[in-house]
């Protein structure tokens, strides 16, 4: 035993698998210590937050500030001013101004707004622009010169009995604060989700629960095919048959058909995440029972099972002593395998909208579901959908190397 | 002689499968606690006080499902309207009747998934194949890559094929089955329309297939490369070219019935990649139905996803059976 589990590490492919589930799952158990909040606590107030660091914008402006000579409207042109806008800018520079291509340079916001600043005149008769153009370019200059406007901001305050407003503080553009020093301020490192939930919390408590999902319908798959498989394989005859026929029937009708067909009969109200992952095992566990049904006729006829039964052992003590240890290696692979499917299973059937019907945890189907339900793919708001993907595609690509490595290693054939 | 048998037996067994996967689809749903007629009469009586009322909505739905009549004669029922095609009226679609909406929507998925399905296999099967003959770049860099893909779930490829080549590049069109403001015809701009919003599902597909099958073919190949009959082969001074044609024929044959093996799941993986780009297949059909809660809707499309897996599963059978020549002797035995 020692010595199979030192070689089942030697093997590269095991090891980087395992390495990657463990730290999948280290994740799973300390960050919720150092990371409190509810995982579903809704946080922000609207959807799809863009990942990073917010602060409070009423705190900021009472922090103490900082002055720094810094040209802030050439950092404020580069944020702000998009690349379309330059493009058109540059175009109508070009069109209207004379200027070759060459002497503009549409990375360089500063330079190429000096040139519109010297250039551009809304009066001028712009020949061959259509109407909306010409007010888009207006707009466009209006919006630049706000953009280089370097004057104070003014802080009113209300005069709670008389209901005058009166100046409490001049802000001028060369003010800054330390981000240290604004006391409340929350750091979204993926954003946030249509509910305005802090997705890498959702996320790693998503992972818990659809890791827990995977286990339990692995376990259950991996139990019915096993008892099966061995049943049908040792006995043989007329209930090989039978098992036979089942199991050759539950691969042709495709599972997904079965998942969705039990799941959304037992209706909304019994599907917890429990029983989506007892649904999932009890549809997943043909290959499991092909398996072991082909090894253990391989088996029984060999000479120790023989002996064992000319001992007069009984038929338990011959499968659990003499045949179960020969293929524990593949009912531990088969394990692997229908966790991983098991996963992928919940995730699909989320998507269909069969997923656990539930508000109380997040699965990475169920995030992945509402994602799409907000069109988040559609809006480019990445942080809420490419993280689970990755996660869910990190799971299995884990188990599905951990379980190649477990092949080489008990079929030798398969080595290099 | 030999064949005949074989493709009678196949045949019968898939019809086996077949009434089998009916009872199922049909017997499921009714096994379970709170049969959907009453849920849907709960729907339309919401609100009404008047107990006489209600009774009689539940007894003229009960009526109309024909939930009263004894479990036997609701099949016979059941099984006599499928033949004809008939499913009754779809409820969130109300007045499309169910056969209607199946029927525009089957072919959009049978036309995505089949050649995807075929086209991934087919890639994996030579990038397998070559990555063991040929070793190298092939089996260190490209097998590996398209492995990891492999594992990232057909809707995960989906949504980045289309945050990549829609949202960012703008080469594709992002949803539908061609441009919202066409109507369906024998047009040019239709056809071209729909060729465009048919890159991203059906690459979406063919990706994530490739990996899995790529790696089966492989070890195969180096099984069967180290097989004796290759190294006869070489001693006999027979061309390289003309072994590695023996080699992949034979590699080939567990790759076919692997094929029919996982075909359901794959099916099963791409038509909840159709969501993704609201492509107007069974997918996006049975996403529309769970969502409206449309019972009637949901089980035909059940019931047309499992035929459609069962043919695909029997056809390739039958072309196994001419492939190898093992299962004609077999059967002469």
């Amino acid at each position: 035993m020692k010595n199979q589990i030192r070689q089942i590490f030697h093997s590269p492919k095991f090891t980087v698998g395992f390495i990657i589930f463990a730290a999948l799952l280290v994740l799973t158990v300390f960050y919720p210590l150092i990371v409190t909040n509810d995982p579903l606590e809704m946080v922000g107030q609207g959807n799809f937050f863009k990942p990073g660091t917010y602060i409070s914008v009423s705190e900021a402006v009472n922090t103490n500030p900082y002055t720094l000579n810094l040209n802030a409207s050439s950092s404020r042109l580069e944020q702000n001013l998009s690349m379309e806008e330059r493009m058109a800018m540059a175009d109508w520079l070009n069109q209207f101004a004379g200027i070759s291509s060459k002497e503009m340079d549409v990375t360089d916001a500063g330079g190429l707004v000096s040139l519109w600043k010297d250039h551009y005149d809304s009066a001028s008769e712009q020949k061959g622009l259509i109407a909306a153009r010409k007010k888009y370019f207006s707009r466009l200059d209006k919006k630049i010169t706000g953009l280089l406007e370097d004057t104070d901001v003014l802080l009113a305050e209300k005069n709670q009995e008389t209901g005058e407003v009166s100046v409490k503080k001049t802000i001028p553009s060369t003010s800054y604060v330390n981000v240290k020093d604004v006391g409340s301020r929350r750091v979204f490192i993926l954003g946030t989700d249509n509910f305005g939930r802090d997705v890498l919390t959702e996320l790693v408590a998503a992972i818990k629960t659809s890791l827990k999902i995977g286990f339990i319908a692995g376990l259950i798959a991996t139990t019915i095919g096993l008892s099966l498989g061995l049943i049908a394989g040792y006995l043989g005859g007329i209930i090989d048959d039978f098992i036979l026929f089942i199991t050759n029937l539950f691969t042709v009708i495709p599972s997904f058909i079965l998942l969705i067909l039990i799941s959304y009969s037992i209706g909304k109200n019994a599907r917890g995440v429990m029983m989506v992952a007892i649904i999932i095992g009890l549809t997943s566990w043909t290959w499991t029972t092909r398996s072991v049904r082909s090894q253990v006729i391989s088996l029984r006829n060999r000479d120790h099972v023989n002996l064992s039964k000319l001992s007069g052992h009984s038929l338990f003590r011959i499968i659990l002593t003499d045949i179960l240890p020969y293929i524990a290696s593949y009912v531990v692979m088969a394990l692997i395998l229908q966790i991983s499917s098991g996963i992928l299973a919940e995730a699909q059937l989320s998507m269909i909208g069969l997923g656990p019907a539930t508000t109380t945890v997040s699965t990475l189907g169920l995030m992945m579901n509402w994602a799409m339900s907000y069109s988040a793919h559609l809006n480019g708001d990445w942080w809420a959908y490419f993280p689970v993907i990755i996660s869910i595609a990190l799971i299995s690509f884990s188990l599905n190397l951990m379980n190649t490595g477990l092949d080489q290693i008990f079929n030798p054939q398969l080595r290099e | 002689m030999g064949y005949k048998k074989y493709y009678t037996n196949k045949i019968i067994w898939y019809l086996i499968t077949l009434v089998i996967a009916v009872v199922l689809n049909f017997i499921l749903p009714r096994l379970m606690p709170g049969d959907p007629v009453s849920a849907i009469a709960a729907r339309a009586v919401d609100g009404m006080t008047d107990s006489t009322a209600i009774q009689a909505v539940y007894e003229d739905y009960a009526d109309k499902f024909g939930v009263n009549l004894p479990m036997s004669t609701q099949f016979l029922i059941f099984i006599k309207n499928a033949l004809r095609g008939d499913f009754g009226v779809s409820f969130s679609q109300y007045p499309r009747t169910v056969g209607n909406i199946i029927a525009s929507s089957v072919w959009w998925t049978v036309c995505l998934q089949l050649p995807a399905i075929l086209l991934g296999w087919i890639l994996g099967n030579v990038l397998g194949a070559v990555s063991a003959y040929k070793k190298g770049i092939f089996d260190k860099g490209i097998l590996p890559a398209f492995l990891f893909m492999s594992n990232v779930p057909a809707f995960g490829m989906a949504t980045v094929l289309l945050y990549v080549f829609s949202l960012k590049l703008g080469l594709a069109p992002s949803s539908g089955g061609y441009g919202f403001d066409l109507i369906p015809s024998a047009s040019i701009t239709f056809f071209r329309s729909v060729l465009a919003h048919y890159q991203l599902p059906f690459w979406s597909v063919v990706l994530i297939t490739v990996g899995g099958q790529a790696i089966g073919m492989r070890s195969m190949s180096i099984y069967e490369l180290n097989a004796d009959y290759v190294k006869y082969s070489r001693f006999m001074g027979i061309k390289d070219r003309k072994i590695v044609g023996y080699v992949f024929r034979n590699a080939m044959l567990p790759q076919i019935t692997g094929l029919a093996m996982s075909i359901g799941t794959m099916i099963g993986g791409a038509l909840v990649a159709e969501i993704i780009f609201s492509y107007p297949g069974l997918g996006t059909t049975l996403l529309a139905a769970v969502k409206g809660r449309d019972y009637p809707l949901i089980s035909a499309c059940t019931l047309i996803i499992t035929i459609m897996v069962l043919l695909a599963n029997l056809i390739v059978e039958l072309i196994y059976g001419v492939i190898d020549p093992r299962i004609k002797a077999a059967q002469q035995d």
